[in-house]
């Protein structure tokens, strides 16, 4: 099982001949991942290392049987790929690319509600079911398979904390990055809905930042449909309100955001939440013995 | 990008707006001329990227050219907040019937825009949040359709009946405006119905999102007007995610979360030292990029020490290293650098940094030993 990405993902990468676009395509592909195809306008017909490149997402289902679309196009393109996937009939769209307008993100995603199509990101690192399937650019070795679900606001800072739980021994089912903006696809609340349900998963955790209120509406969420154990991690306790820390939904405003607020709202939900990346680790593995 | 005031009336005019005569100042001298000039009874009010200027003195009402020159004076030379003030906006006082307030920002929680409109204006909207919440109309906007006619007959439905018509007029202009430069907060506290019958606009607060200056040159252009921090500006110019902070331990690291992670570290490590700054090198930085990095964080005077906290995904931890002695080779450290590499040829990196053998390069194994080790030499301890 694992969630969002397993054997039967078919991954047709936008963007596939970019220098970042046939890195990772590559590298998903040497994971293990069923690339299937890339579509770069204008080069279909040729291919990168034996990944067939079509003019259109169409084309590529077609041709392929491509159902998961992977996006690296550059931000003014990349909403145009996620409607041309959707339209395609892929089922979910990992969209790595960093800088898309908001505005555009809210007309993509009001578009995407009534498609049944799932968007994880953008601006996030993707989606990995450990040896199963990798879609994205999170590093497959530093994952290693096992029974926790992990769902993050942040792309690095995942890397640190599946780290130390592999280091701990700990493996996991899947790790979704839903990225750092702040309007994106597949949310908390999307990733607890489906690990809460997938019989793979044993514990989530999550791990949220400053600014918005997903966290808080999580905390709501596993108060009242999720059974299994959640363990969070929230930065920006140091951050001072009105800046913008790296990423465009990272903000405190006025007083709402904050890291103080959405571990406590998390805690009352019955939440353990590690106030370092080891803790939270070391409270997974109490949590799961 | 939070725009000033005077740049946010800019754009409401050219979109038919209808705001008060005013004039933008930069010395006291002009803004007795300018207060000559609209009447004498004037507004002067201080340029700023915040709120809450009614409360703080940053807005005088005056009824002389000789009082605007005063206010103007006292406004330059003081501030606003703790931010410098260059310029000021003097505008005519104009006849006041009743105050309201509009709003258009994104709902991030809705994926969309949220049209607000209070029948109370002048005052903190959680302020009429809290105590008359039945004050306020709210309505989603769809991020496709946009704000329709309907929309804004609804969301001023509650006015009196003298100023609805205008009301939704400004409102359906106010949204034209997000829409134009991709705002993603519009608000005007307060618009106002004069006793001649006008609805006006006394304020206007515009946010633009960052993402999409590329498609706005002119929106864009506004950037060079704000007061930047020298270092923050030598970094936005190599084009690194830098925010000036308060503490001493300078922050060089790869990934938003993961760097603010760090900050929370270091102040956690208990030795009472704190962030000098956010540095996000972003994914794939090269050695080039690390060296800059280094460079402006070495640049600031309140660094105590350096932490550098890299898990390379798409970076690479040799390129760092190879990066971090470059640095070196061009600026002189005065304080120790902290370095903590895993991920991508993290064993790489490490072995670099080993044989150069720097004096000032501390290695540290984890990201705990690394925050640790960093707020303790920022305090003058040992590592």
């Amino acid at each position: 099982m694992a969630i969002l990405v397993d054997e039967g993902t078919k991954v047709v990468v936008a963007g596939i001949t970019g220098s970042e676009g046939t890195f990772h395509s590559l590298r998903n592909r040497t994971y293990g991942t069923d690339v299937v195809a890339g579509v770069t306008p204008g080069k279909g017909g040729r291919d990168v290392e034996g990944i067939p490149v079509f003019d259109t997402v169409a084309d590529a289902v077609d041709g392929t049987g491509a159902n998961t679309s992977l996006i690296f196009v550059p931000a003014r393109f990349a909403p145009e790929a996620i409607y041309e996937a959707a339209d395609a009939g892929i089922d979910l769209v990992v969209c790595i690319t960093e800088g898309i307008p908001v505005r555009d993100m809210a007309q993509v995603v009001a578009y995407l509600r009534g498609t049944g199509v799932s968007l994880v990101g953008p601006n996030c690192p993707g989606v990995i079911s450990p040896g199963r399937s990798n879609v994205g650019i999170i590093p497959g070795e530093i994952c290693t398979p096992g029974r926790v679900g992990l769902v993050s606001r942040s792309g690095t800072l995942t890397y640190q904390i599946v780290h130390e739980l592999t280091q701990n021994g700990i493996g996991q089912s899947t790790c979704v990055g839903m990225g750092g903006d702040p309007v994106h696809g597949i949310g908390f609340i999307g990733a607890l809905e489906r690990f809460e349900a997938d019989p793979d998963t044993d514990l989530v955790a999550m791990i949220g930042e400053i600014g918005g209120d997903d966290e808080e509406r999580a905390a709501a969420f596993i108060t009242d449909h999720v059974t299994k154990p959640v363990v969070a991690y929230i930065a920006g306790f140091t951050a001072p309100p009105g800046k913008r820390m790296g990423h465009a939904g990272a903000i405190i405003t006025g007083s709402s955001g904050t890291a103080q607020a959405k571990a406590e709202a998390l805690e009352a939900a019955a939440v353990r939440v590690g106030r370092t990346p080891t803790e939270v680790a070391q409270l997974v593995r109490t949590t799961l013995s | 990008m939070d725009l000033y005031e005077h740049q946010g009336k800019d754009l409401f005019a050219a979109h038919g707006i209808a705001l008060p005569e005013r004039v933008v100042v930069t010395t006291a001298q002009q803004a007795a001329y300018a207060a000559e000039r609209l009447g004498g009874h004037v507004a002067v009010k201080v340029q700023v990227q915040m709120g809450g200027r009614g409360k703080g003195g940053g807005v005088a009402l005056v009824h002389s050219p000789a009082e605007a020159a005063r206010e103007a004076e006292r406004m330059l030379e003081e501030g606003f907040g703790g931010a410098t003030v260059t310029r000021l906006l003097v505008e005519r006082l104009v006849e006041i019937a009743a105050q309201y307030y509009a709003a258009i920002s994104l709902d991030r929680s809705a994926g969309t825009y949220l049209a607000m409109v209070s029948n109370d204006g002048g005052i903190e909207i959680e302020e009429v949040a809290r105590t008359k919440p039945d004050a306020i109309r709210r309505l989603h906007v769809d991020a496709v359709r946009g704000l329709r006619p309907y929309h804004a007959r609804r969301l001023t439905g509650h006015l009196p009946e003298e100023a609805r018509m205008g009301a939704a007029e400004l409102l359906a202009r106010a949204y034209e405006v997000l829409a134009d430069v991709d705002a993603t907060l519009v608000e005007i506290n307060p618009f106002v119905l004069l006793i001649d019958g006008t609805v006006m606009a006394l304020d206007a607060k515009i946010t633009v999102d960052d993402n999409a200056l590329f498609r706005h040159p002119d929106v864009a252009a506004m950037r060079d007007s704000f007061p930047i921090d020298p270092t923050e500006k030598r970094a936005k110019d190599a084009g690194l995610q830098y925010v000036k902070l308060d503490g001493e331990v300078g922050i060089i690291g790869n990934g938003a979360g993961l760097v603010m992670s760090t900050l929370d570290m270091v102040k956690r490590a208990g030795a009472e030292a704190e962030a000098a700054n956010f540095l996000d090198v972003g994914g794939g930085a090269s050695a080039e990029v690390m060296a800059t990095s280094l460079e402006v964080i070495l640049s600031d005077p309140s660094v105590k020490s350096v932490l550098v906290n890299i898990f390379g995904g798409i970076t690479r931890c040799d390129l760092v290293a190879v990066g971090i002695l470059e640095a070196l080779e061009r600026v002189t450290p005065e304080v120790p650098i902290v370095v903590r590499l895993d991920g991508t040829n993290a064993e790489e990196g490490r072995r670099i940094l080993a044989e150069a053998n720097h004096p000032m390069i501390v290695p540290a194994d984890t990201m705990l030993d690394a925050s640790e080790r960093a707020a303790a030499l920022a305090r003058g301890g040992p590592a």
